[in-house]
Order: C-alpha cells, then structure tokens, then sequence
C-alpha cells in the first residue's frame, strides 16, 4: 500500500488557496495583480507593501515563511511563503519580478520583521536591492567581497563547469589535486584594484539601536562596543555578537555571521539531486535525519512519488529519534552555558551516543547518515534495531527525561537566570518569523507536523505543547515537553511499522525531476527546515534554496536581548539552538 | 506543609547514584571490561554505567553496515583444492577476476567527484570493460557510500578500516588501483550479511532463469 495521499480531516485548505486570494486582493488592490495561479499569485513591485500589508493584517497571513530569489535569464524573481499561524495549511507563494539591470523590489521589513536577515541574504547572494530595509548590508560574504555568487553568471574563483559530473575530472586520467588546480593566492577572486592594506571592513558601523535611555541613573554615559566571538565557546561555533553596550546592559546585538559559508546553495545548485542528500546531511550536523527527510520529501513532491509504507516509519522513527537526541543534548548545552560544565552535557550525549549507534548501524555512520532516498530509505533496519529502539523509547528514555527534568528544572540557579530572560512576546516570536521551540515557546502553537502534516505525521496522536512566558526557561522546557511527544509518537510508530517494501521502483542514479517549484517543508528540532527547488527538467536544481531556522530564529536575537545584561546574552543565544553549519550554509 | 528535599540535594543524589553505577560495571565485569562480552552489555542500550573503551588499545567492532572509504573488490584466483592462492611478492591473494568493467557510474554518481578511471583498450583501441587506473582522492571523499550503493557489478564497497593517519597527503592520500583492490573473501568477512543477501538474490535469479528455460 502506497501513502501519502492528503490526509482526509486536514484543516481547509482553501483559506490559502491562491486563486481565492488572488480574488480577494484583485477586489480590495484592482492593479495590483500581474497573475495568479497555483504556483503563486505574481504581485506588481509597487503594490507589494500594501498587498503584504493587507495579507497580513485582513487576512491573518501573519507569518513569514521564506524569502528567497531566483535568477531567470529575463528577470529575477523574488519568492515569498508566508501562512498563518493559527489556520495552518501549506503556505501562500508570493512573487515578484525584478528587473536584470538593477533590480529593486520593497522591502516587507516593516510588515513582517522576519523579512530582515532574509532579505539581506538575498541582497548578498543575488544582488537585489530591497528599498526602505532599514540595514542593506551583506550579511554571509565579507564587506569589500565583489559580485553576487548565486547569480547564474557567476564563477567561483576555482570555476570547473556548470553542472557536474564535471566532465574535467576523470578524462585525462590523471589526478591533480585541489591546491593545483587552484593555486594558493589564486582561489580567492579580489575586486579590481583592491588593496588588502588599505581595506577598512565597516566594522565600527554599528545597526542604528532604537531604545530609550535605559540608564536609570542620568549619569553621562557613552555606549561601547564588545565583540563576543567569533572564536568563543558560547557561541556554537564562529559566530560573532556586535554588542553595543551601555554600562552591562545591551542595548542592541548583531550577529556578524558568514564564518563557515561556503554557499552551499550554489554547490547544490552544481550538484545533481541525488548528490545533495549527503549535502544536506552537513547543514545542521546534529539533526541529519531531519535534514534528509525535508529534502527528500521537497524533490518527491515535485517528482509525484509515492513512498512504501514501511519507508514511512522508517523515516519517522529516524527523525523523531534525532528530535529526542538533539532536545536532550540542547539541554545539556544550556547548562553549560550557565556555568554548569559538562556533568548535564555528558549525561545527555551518553543517551545521544546510544541513539548514534543505532544510526550506524542502520545507515552506516553516526552523524552524516544519508539515509533517505528518493522514493524511500537506503536499506532496511538491522536486525535487533527495532528492539533495541523499544526499549530506549518505553523504559530508557522517560527514565532518563524524568531524571533530567528532576535535577534540571527545578533547580535554584537555573530559575534564577532564565526565569523572565530573554523574553519575546507572541506577537513578536511570529513576526520576526521564529520557528520551532522559540516560536512555541512564546505560546503560538505552530509546527509543521501539524500545520501541513507531511510524511505520516497525521495518524499518529501527539499533542503541540506551547509555552506561556516566552523566556529561556521556557523555551528550556519546551524542549523536554516536545521529546515527551516524540517518545508518543515513536511508541505509535514501533508498534504498528508494517513489513514491506523500502523502496518504490528500482534503485536509479540518473532522477529525472519534471519541471516545476516546489516548497518541501519539515519540522526540523530547531524549526521550520525549508527547501525550495526550481527544476528546469535538467538532472541538477535550477534553483535550492534552503529556508535555514537557526539562521532565521537569529533575527529575533536583537529584539530578546534588549535590556538584559550580558551574561544573560549567553543562554539567550543558548536557548536558540543555534548551529552554525547551517546559519552560515 | 510536608518536609520538602532542597533541589541541591536532589540533583547532588543523581550525580552520586552515576557515580556508583560507573563502578558496578567495574565490579561485574572485573578483569574482563574489555572483553567481547562484556563490551555488548556495557555499550547497550540494555547497559549502564561506564560505556566508553580506552582507543587505541582497545577498540570496537564497527557494524556491518559502516561505511569509510571504498575499495574495489576481486575474485581471487583458486587453486585445485578451492582455497585461494597467495601471491608471493604482494603477500595478499592473487587476482583472479576483476569485477569493476570500467562503466564509469560511480564515478558520476560521486557528489564531490572523488573518483578517476581509465578504461582499459585492446591492442587495436577498441574498448576493454575493465579498469587500467583508477583513482580516489580519499581527502575529497565524503563516505556517502553512493558508488558502493548503485555498482551494478558489486565491484566498489565501502571498506571498514578508519585510521588513515598519514605524516603527508600528497601521495599516500591519493589511492591507486593497488591500494584500491581487496579480495572478495576480505569482503566477505566484514560483510557477511550482505554477501549472503547477495548470493540467496543470486541463486533465487538463477533458479527462476531455470524454471523459465
């Protein structure tokens, strides 16, 4: 038996129909529509803020998905999902046509907030202006870097083809290594007459910080900068807080990120689809299974492929495994953040460790799995993989949640510190476009296993849990409360897995995607994972775009740390989740 | 209101709960914590306590299904009594059949392209379906396990040997076709289940090619 047929008591899917919008907006913006279809509702560029506007406000599209842009040869396309958070249901694709001689398109900052580091990013990789963005500056590539590296015309500096297989590879039969091919000093491609001497990169410019005296004292006091990063222990990684200061209080962040970029949308783009899913495994290095699972189901949409039963919970039990793993380890990394060095963290990686095991045995490595395929799952679980994944599910681990729950959350110094820290209200979590745990920790009950249920997620019973305060130790507790569901789900899952199939069709290294869009979307442990795949019919992507939540969650690191003094900044940033691999992709 | 136990109590009571339980380990297992037994109980998720081993003395098995770096695979060459025969100067067992035929997929399937061949050519240049070279660049190699996955002739594996630890890159680092070829009962060995899988898919062709003739 095949699946994934639309589960029948989804809810109506028609309040995000476009064509039913495209009605509404033609009758209250006459002018304002360039077509619509079910591919997405094309909005004329001058029209675009009230349009947003509108959508937002009289219609309850109150969140912002993704934006991305896609290069045409005629014209640059401006892609925005957005949806609502209490109707759920697949998301509304906006779009917008930018011309190819400076393109320039409105910003939606003041609409949706969460448009902010997105837009940037489309500004830096693609090279489109967005008028009235408060902050147009790039945000992945350095400051003096020249040109815009997802556009189509675009060579890296150690260019070998468009597309691979690269044909130069293997035809001489001789190999050459990398550091031949590209000499040193002549992998990096500098703009004319750039003199690396006299190059000032913009870093005493700081974002304008909007907040009242927030000295309480009318002492004469002058603001500070303090860099925190990028080689730091708290920060996961390189990443880079700008921190402007006034006495300890913050009084604006920003992230500098970029550190670990290595445009892994161009290299996908390069790459064939069935090359990707290795790829995808590196994005967020804790969550692999995840990451595979939103990529496969992005291109299987687009192919109309049915997935075996079986497949199915096989997938799901890999990804709300990973769910539980990374939850616990996230729980531990917190409290090392607070100061409470590894004995939690090491507690929480022994259960990680057990899981780990089980993933090599059934994919054949720990953290960069490749599992998932096109159509289903590599190979069939190991013998005694479904026991062992029992008793971890029914006795294991709410032994060891119950553990961490009773010696973590109760304690004094942990309430202390995250108790009414970092605070971000509903409102705000939604507009700046937060997913996952930060999202439903501010109390909005939005997950994509629900929203748009994918894969099987719609028969199994699980309950959403949402936070109240919208401060670290809720979103602390988010974390424990949703590896409790994933604990239900995973119980459902292992006792009724059916024998079968694991694969639809035979095994093919050539795909062949017809031509299309597609937003393929999963609920990732840190959020909303999101790919967006333009195929041309052509083996490789013509456009992947990956909607990244860590990246897009550090947007609201600004707005939550305001006013707060610069320890707490540490478990805020912790509270995120953030992992670098894939902010900077 | 009832006594109730402060939180630094409760939690100082876990930590010391760990703390005699990594010495039950020690205690059960005594004199043989390394031992292939006691490795499966303690690395379990049956086990508790201590679960790690002191690499590089002691190390684990990896399970069947690990995948690091592929290797080409042949059929070595028997002699009359069925055993292989051993090659003098190599010191591993002589090459009978080469299974790779040079058709060059895993080398396009491979996502960083890792992988160079050379096909063979007859005395006139025509085409052999076999490899003269081939190449793999194990610095580039990412272990995704592609060109063990879709090899049509069950030529290329991935092999289960992790420490390649080297004091250069440059040449140690690019593996030639003598490096590459392992022996098909070397295979065997660290694949038992899925040579078996192989043979039973083999046999089950074969007899179903008979019934039909």
């Amino acid at each position: 038996m095949a699946v994934n047929a639309p589960p029948a008591e989804t809810k109506p899917l028609s309040a995000n129909d476009p064509q039913t919008i495209a009605e509404q907006i033609k009758t209250k913006f006459p002018d304002a529509l360039e077509s619509a279809s079910a591919q997405g509702i094309v909005i004329k560029r001058d029209h675009l803020l009230e349009v947003a506007r509108h959508l937002r406000e009289s219609l309850t599209f109150d969140y912002l998905n993704n934006v991305t842009s896609v290069d045409f040869p005629d014209r640059f396309e401006v892609v925005y999902h957005v949806s609502s958070i209490d109707r759920g249901g697949a998301p509304l694709t906006l779009k917008v046509n930018a011309a190819r001689e400076n393109p320039v398109v409105p910003s939606l900052v003041p609409v949706y907030r969460g448009a902010d580091f997105q837009e940037r990013e489309v500004y830096d990789m693609m090279g489109i202006r967005f008028d009235g963005h408060p902050y147009l500056r790039r945000i992945l590539m350095w400051d003096g870097f020249e040109g815009y590296p997802l556009r189509k015309d675009y060579h890296e500096p150690y260019f070998e083809d468009e597309k691979k297989p690269f044909g130069t590879r293997w035809d001489q039969g001789h190999h050459v290594i990398a550091e031949d091919r590209n000499p040193w000093h002549d992998n990096v491609q500098y703009p004319a007459n750039f003199d690396a001497v006299a190059f000032k990169a913009q870093i005493d410019t700081v974002r304008e910080q909007t907040l009242p005296d927030v000295s309480p004292t009318r002492l004469k006091t002058e603001k500070m900068i303090l860099n925190i990063g990028p080689q730091h222990p708290s920060t996961h990684g390189v990443l880079r807080l700008k921190t402007t200061l006034d006495g300890e209080t913050i009084v604006g962040v920003e992230p500098v990120l970029g550190y670990l970029h290595r445009n892994h949308e161009k290299i996908g783009e390069r790459n064939t689809y069935l090359g990707n899913i290795p790829f995808t495994d590196r994005l967020d290095y804790f969550t692999s299974m995840n990451n595979n699972h939103a990529y496969v189901i992005g291109v299987e949409k687009l192919m109309g492929l049915r997935v075996p039963e079986r497949a199915e919970y096989i997938r799901v039990i890999m990804a709300e495994l990973t769910r539980v793993i990374s939850h616990m380890a996230l729980m531990g990394f917190m409290y090392n953040d607070l100061g409470a060095f590894y004995t939690p963290l090491i507690y929480a990686l022994e259960e990680r460790e057990l899981v780990l095991d089980m993933f090599e045995a059934a994919s054949g490595s720990r953290m960069m799995c490749n599992y998932m395929r096109f159509g289903g799952v590599a190979r069939d679980l190991p013998d005694g993989f479904l026991d062992k994944a029992k008793h971890l599910v029914e006795e294991r681990f709410p032994r060891v949640l119950d553990e961490l729950e009773t010696y973590l959350t109760g304690n004094e110094i942990f309430l202390a510190r995250t108790k009414g820290v970092g605070v971000i209200s509903r409102e705000d979590a939604i507009n700046y476009s937060t997913a996952g745990p930060v999202l439903r920790g501010s109390g909005a009950k939005y997950d994509v296993r629900r929203a748009e249920p994918y894969s099987i997620y719609d028969r199994f019973d699980f309950d959403i849990p949402v936070g109240t305060a919208g401060d670290v130790r809720d979103r602390f507790l988010m974390r424990l409360w949703e590896a409790r569901q994933s604990l239900r789900i995973l119980k459902q899952a292992l006792k009724d897995i059916p024998a079968g199939e694991i694969m639809t069709g035979k095994k093919n290294y050539q795909i062949r995607v017809p031509k299309g869009e597609v937003y393929g979307r999963g609920e990732n442990p840190k959020g909303e994972l999101g790919f967006y795949i333009v195929s041309d019919g052509t083996p490789n992507p013509y456009r992947y775009h990956i909607r990244a939540p860590s990246f897009i969650n550090l947007t609201a690191l600004d707005r939550m740390s305001k006013g707060y003094k610069v320890a707490d900044l540490i478990i805020i940033l912790g509270s995120h989740d953030v992992v670098m691999g894939e902010v900077d992709r | 209101m009832a006594f109730k136990i402060p939180g630094v109590l409760v939690g100082m009571g876990i930590t010391l709960n760990r703390v005699i339980k990594t010495f039950q380990g020690d205690f059960k297992h005594f004199g043989r914590r390394y031992d292939q037994k006691a490795l499966d109980e303690r690395q379990s998720v049956y086990g508790s306590g201590i679960f790690t081993v002191q690499y590089p003395e002691e190390k684990l098995k990896p399970p069947e299904n690990f995948r690091f770096i592929p290797f080409l695979v042949y059929d070595p060459k028997l002699d009359e009594s069925g055993k292989p025969v051993i090659d003098a100067a190599t010191g591993k067992e002589a090459i009978g059949y080469e299974r790779c035929t040079s058709c060059g997929i895993c080398a396009k399937v491979c996502p960083p392209q890792c992988i160079w061949i050379v096909r063979a050519t007859t005395p006139e240049g025509k085409p052999k379906p076999e490899c003269t070279e081939f190449y793999i660049d194990i610095d580039v190699c990412m272990n995704c396990g592609y060109c063990a996955e879709y090899c049509p002739f069950d030529a290329i594996k991935m092999d289960h040997d992790y420490e390649l630890a080297n004091y250069e890159r440059h040449v140690s680092h690019i593996y030639d076709i003598n490096t590459l070829m392992k022996s098909s009962t070397y295979h065997a060995q660290i694949h038992p289940l899925d040579v078996a899988r192989e043979k039973a898919d083999k046999e089950a062709k074969e007899a179903a090619k008979a019934k039909k003739a």
